[in-house]
């Protein structure tokens, strides 16, 4: 029951070069050799870069959100390819790069725990009804001057 | 650079010598970006990973930039305007070095060329900076971030290929010492030269040289590379004066050609 219910999460473990590339996928590479160390089946080395997944800031200050993911050998080259892939149309200010294989994904198999329960609106930003009190005050402070 | 502390905001405040030596200055620089531009766009669509591909086609695209720039900033000085400057002049009226003019090759060649070119580059726009000729030293500052970033790829990218395999070793290698005669072509003298030193224009070609082979042989020997000795090397001059390789002329025809259908069109 347990294993089912984390299938997801073994997926993403013992396959450390599956990526959520969809270019990787679509180009359905072989695996061909079993690693010296762990055993695992992974890719011959040279034979296929890894993904890094990319994180752009647009501001000083903001969050960084992802922006794409791209093939690389190693950290180094995947900030120098990232600079132009996703920061010569608009102005960055930072830019984040990490393995794709390192980011712990869970979307699938998962719907019913991201549901939320429409009993407890009261958690919702949209539960606030301060608006109106927020108005009233700004008002009168107008009036105040 | 001359201890002189005159800036010249106008080229009018240029005597005739200094306006000739900076006008030639500006077109050889401009030629470069021009060529080398084009050059390494015909990389575009055929790089060796895609992310590269973008990377370097978008860096080609900045040279065009660049070359425009220098062009407008001719243009201003009473010459012709930068299309007409750029797609209507005679092979032996452009000022670019050799090395530009070299097909792309394969790409260890390319990007040896990008790595030798742009390190060159980098230091001419950094000690522009300080040019007593204000205009030049506006665009050098403007064009420092992305020079910044041209030369950074390019060193990973050879730092990257020269350390991986016996194949891409021996291939960097080999693309150097191709590369190293048509390099020091960049640095063909000018008549201009100490003019534009004592007129705190430019610190000279010369100059520019030495501190050029530093920094390469620091990254390159780094890089686990054999640098050529400069005493070994016979510099490709010429271009600077308008004899060029067998290579311009078709490059030429190939980049004028939609121009020269319609000079008066509006793009």
């Amino acid at each position: 029951m347990i294993n089912a219910r984390f299938r997801g999460h073994f997926v993403l473990y013992n396959m450390p070069i599956k990526s959520i590339d969809p270019r990787i996928t679509r180009a359905n590479i072989e695996i061909q050799e079993k690693d010296s160390q762990t055993g695992e089946q992974v890719l011959k080395k040279l034979d296929h870069w890894q993904t890094y997944e990319v994180f752009a800031q647009n501001k000083r200050g903001e969050h960084y959100s992802h922006v794409g993911s791209l093939h690389a050998p190693n950290p180094e080259m995947a900030w120098i390819l990232a600079k132009e892939q996703f920061g010569r149309r608009n102005k960055i200010t930072g830019i984040w790069i990490t393995k794709t294989s390192d980011i712990f994904s869970v979307t699938e198999n998962e719907e019913e725990m991201f549901e939320l329960n429409s009993e407890k609106v009261y958690r919702e930003a949209g539960g606030y009804k301060v608006m109106d009190k927020i108005n009233k005050f700004k008002k009168q402070n107008k009036k105040g001057n | 650079m001359s201890s002189q502390t005159e800036i010249y905001s106008d080229y009018k405040e240029l005597n005739e010598e200094q306006l000739k030596g900076v006008k030639d200055l500006i077109f050889k620089m401009a030629d470069d970006e021009l060529i080398l531009g084009h050059r390494n766009s015909e990389w575009t669509g055929l790089g060796p990973i895609l992310e590269e591909d973008i990377a370097f086609s978008s860096m080609a695209q900045d040279k065009l930039g660049q070359a425009q720039a220098l062009y407008l900033l001719l243009n201003q000085m009473d010459e012709k305007d930068p299309d007409t400057l750029a797609f209507t002049r005679n092979e032996n009226e452009y000022k670019c070095c050799h090395f530009v003019e070299y097909p792309i090759g394969e790409y260890d060649f390319s990007l040896m060329r990008h790595f030798l070119f742009d390190a060159a580059e980098a230091l001419r726009y950094n000690s522009l900076i300080n040019s007593s000729f204000a205009p030049l030293a506006n665009l050098a500052k403007k064009f420092r971030g992305e020079i910044r970033y041209h030369t950074l790829h390019s060193e990973v990218w050879i730092d990257q290929l020269s350390k991986a395999t016996e194949e891409s070793k021996a291939r960097m290698q080999t693309s150097l010492n191709e590369c190293m005669p048509l390099a020091l072509g960049i640095f063909e003298p000018s008549e201009y030269d100490e003019l534009l030193m004592n007129s705190g224009v430019f610190t000279g070609e010369e100059n520019l040289k030495s501190g050029w082979y530093e920094h390469i042989q620091f990254v390159l020997q780094n890089a686990g590379l054999k640098v050529p000795e400069l005493s070994e090397i016979i510099p490709s001059f010429g271009g600077r004066k308008g004899y060029h390789t067998e290579y311009l002329k078709p490059l030429l025809d190939e980049m004028c050609e939609v121009y020269r259908i319609d000079p008066e069109a509006e793009w």
